[in-house]
């Protein structure tokens, strides 16, 4: 048998072979100059359209145009806006978000990976599980101001029930289809009931779950700036709505330019700890570039 | 009293259309320790169940299995068992793998690292530790399974067709690990088949199955001397004598399976 191993390393072992790499590698860094180039030419594009219409055919004050939410971020983020410095507004939504988002997490894993190991309780719940996911959920923001007032709680909540739902789903998920080869075999080995549940259950929902926490971010934002929106005395939602009260249209896009921001922020840090904690996985596709 | 009693057992499933599907019926069969059984039959006809009897994942509808003695109702101790698809984890390494029986097991991390890494060295993989399962080949990973059995010290060693999706060299070198690793020891085998070379020249005994529902249809003895060459044994006439023995009794079992459809004997 030979011990081959697929690692994706060549040894270029005479001077073709590294002429050859040298011009793949040339190759792809010019494929990669491209790709971003038309990126880069396509909101370009985007953006002087907007503003060349804007500006010939539409009025600015119901549109606005990418100048004008250029100009407003600039003044927000130099002068402050009329509730306080930019920074304080970003801190007091990105600060709902992360707490819902973890409480939502934590809350969505644990019962998630509890009802998928737990046959019974999961069929009794079914059809309550799946009401609760059909209501609007977002709704709930309102009930929640009356329950926990203006403050920052009554965002982290709706934060929280906007995160729970994904998370739960795809933990449950993970938890129900694991392997029954592995469980097996782990049986066989001498795991006892919760050495399965966390030798084998919890790491193999684990990539059922990171991939709902990269929606599940954006679902928290949603929810914290959603929240601001109905009522708060800080947050970038509340920039959105006295915006929207002072016809300020240009706000409006600069708040969401912002939240928008925040998203990939987060998505980029999500996607770092997924790698890090899948880097057992073989790569997804493959990337191999003919020679 | 033998290692593995098995009397009269017999293995029904509920199948989609609400009726019943037997497996496996009336299989009555002694496995002394240290003896090396394999069982062959037709492509689906229920051979595995017979080892989920054994290893306690399922309990018999009828009949009663028996294990040092003892009825078994869950695991029962000193049982390995080698699955036909991989069941390793993916997420761990080669050691974490192999290491994984002895800690689930309750020996100190340290000392289960230490019994792996001697397996890990037995079964040729020595320097491959650190790697995952998806960075091996098919041949890698049943070495890492066969580790992993076998440093739990299995009285009893189950085997599920370990090599058939191997290609013919790689089995033949498998086969040939098998036999050394086991002659060093006192493991009863049951070693499940449909290829007849492969259990001739690993067995002690060849039992030969229906097709589905799968009974015990004949039992034959393979007097050949060990140690095997494996390679070599294919040509030896006494080989070719047990095969076509065996094969006389096999063949019409194939013949029903083939024409009653894989679909029907899954």
């Amino acid at each position: 048998m030979s011990l081959d191993v697929s690692t994706p390393q060549q040894n270029p072992s005479s001077t073709a072979d590294a002429a050859a790499l040298a011009n793949v590698r040339a190759r792809v860094r010019r494929h990669r100059v491209t790709i971003y180039g038309l990126r880069a030419l396509l909101l370009v594009a985007v953006l002087a359209f907007w503003e060349a219409s804007v500006n010939l055919w539409f009025d600015p004050f119901f549109y606005s145009k990418p100048s004008l939410i250029w100009h407003k971020l600039v003044v927000w983020f130099s002068d402050g806006t009329a509730q306080g410095p930019i920074w304080q507004q970003i801190r007091y939504t990105l600060q709902e978000a992360v707490l819902g988002f973890i409480l939502g997490a934590i809350v969505g894993i644990l019962l998630g990976i509890l009802l998928g190991r737990a046959r019974l309780l999961a069929e009794v719940l079914q059809p309550y599980i799946q009401a609760a996911n059909a209501v609007p959920r977002i709704v709930l923001s309102a009930l929640f101001i009356i329950w926990f007032g203006l403050g920052m709680s009554s965002k982290v909540a709706t934060a929280f029930v906007l995160v729970f739902f994904p998370v739960f789903f795809n933990a449950f998920q993970g938890a129900r289809e694991v392997d029954r080869n592995l469980v097996n075999n782990a049986r066989i080995l001498g795991a006892s009931r919760s050495q399965v549940l966390r030798s084998i259950v919890v790491p193999s929902a684990t990539s059922w779950i990171l991939a709902s926490l990269h929606t599940a971010f954006g679902f928290a934002l949603i929810g914290a700036i959603v929240g601001e929106y109905a009522g708060a005395t800080h947050g970038v939602g509340l920039l959105i709505s006295t915006a929207q009260a002072s016809f300020d249209s240009a706000g409006i896009y600069a708040g969401m330019v912002i939240s928008t921001v925040l998203a990939l922020g987060a998505e980029l840090i999500l996607g770092l700890l997924e790698r890090r904690l899948l880097k057992w996985r073989p790569p997804a596709h493959n990337n191999a570039v003919p020679v | 009293m033998s290692l593995v009693e098995l009397s009269h057992a017999t293995k029904r499933f509920l199948n989609s259309k609400g009726g019943t599907h037997t497996a496996v019926s009336d299989i009555t069969l002694d496995v002394e320790a240290g003896e090396f059984v394999a069982v062959v039959g037709p492509t689906g006809c229920g051979k595995s169940t017979t080892l989920s009897l054994v290893s306690g994942l399922e309990p018999p509808s009828e009949g009663t299995v028996r294990v040092s003695g003892r009825p078994v109702t869950g695991i029962p101790e000193g049982v390995g068992y080698m699955f036909q698809a991989d069941a390793m984890l993916p997420w761990r390494t080669v050691l974490a793998n192999v290491a994984a029986g002895p800690v689930w097991r309750g020996v100190p991390a340290e000392q289960a690292r230490a019994q792996a890494h001697d397996w890990i060295e037995r079964v040729g993989l020595g320097g491959f530790e650190g790697y995952y399962m998806h960075q091996l080949s098919g041949g890698m990973r049943k070495r890492v399974a066969l580790a992993q059995t076998l440093v739990t010290e299995p009285s009893i060693l189950l085997m599920d067709e370990p090599f058939s999706a191997l290609d013919v060299q790689t089995r033949a070198l498998m086969q040939t690990e098998l036999l050394d690793l086991w002659s060093g020891s006192r493991a009863a085998v049951i070693f499940v088949t449909h290829d007849l070379e492969e259990a001739i020249v690993l067995a002690d005994r060849v039992v030969v199955m229906t097709a589905s529902p799968a009974r015990i249809k004949d039992v034959f003895p393979v007097h050949l001397p060990r140690p095997r060459n494996v390679e070599e044994l294919r040509m030896d006439p006494d080989f070719v004598r047990t095969y076509s023995q065996i094969w006389s009794s096999l063949s019409s079992e194939v013949a029903i399976a083939r024409k009653t459809g894989v679909g029907n004997v899954a």
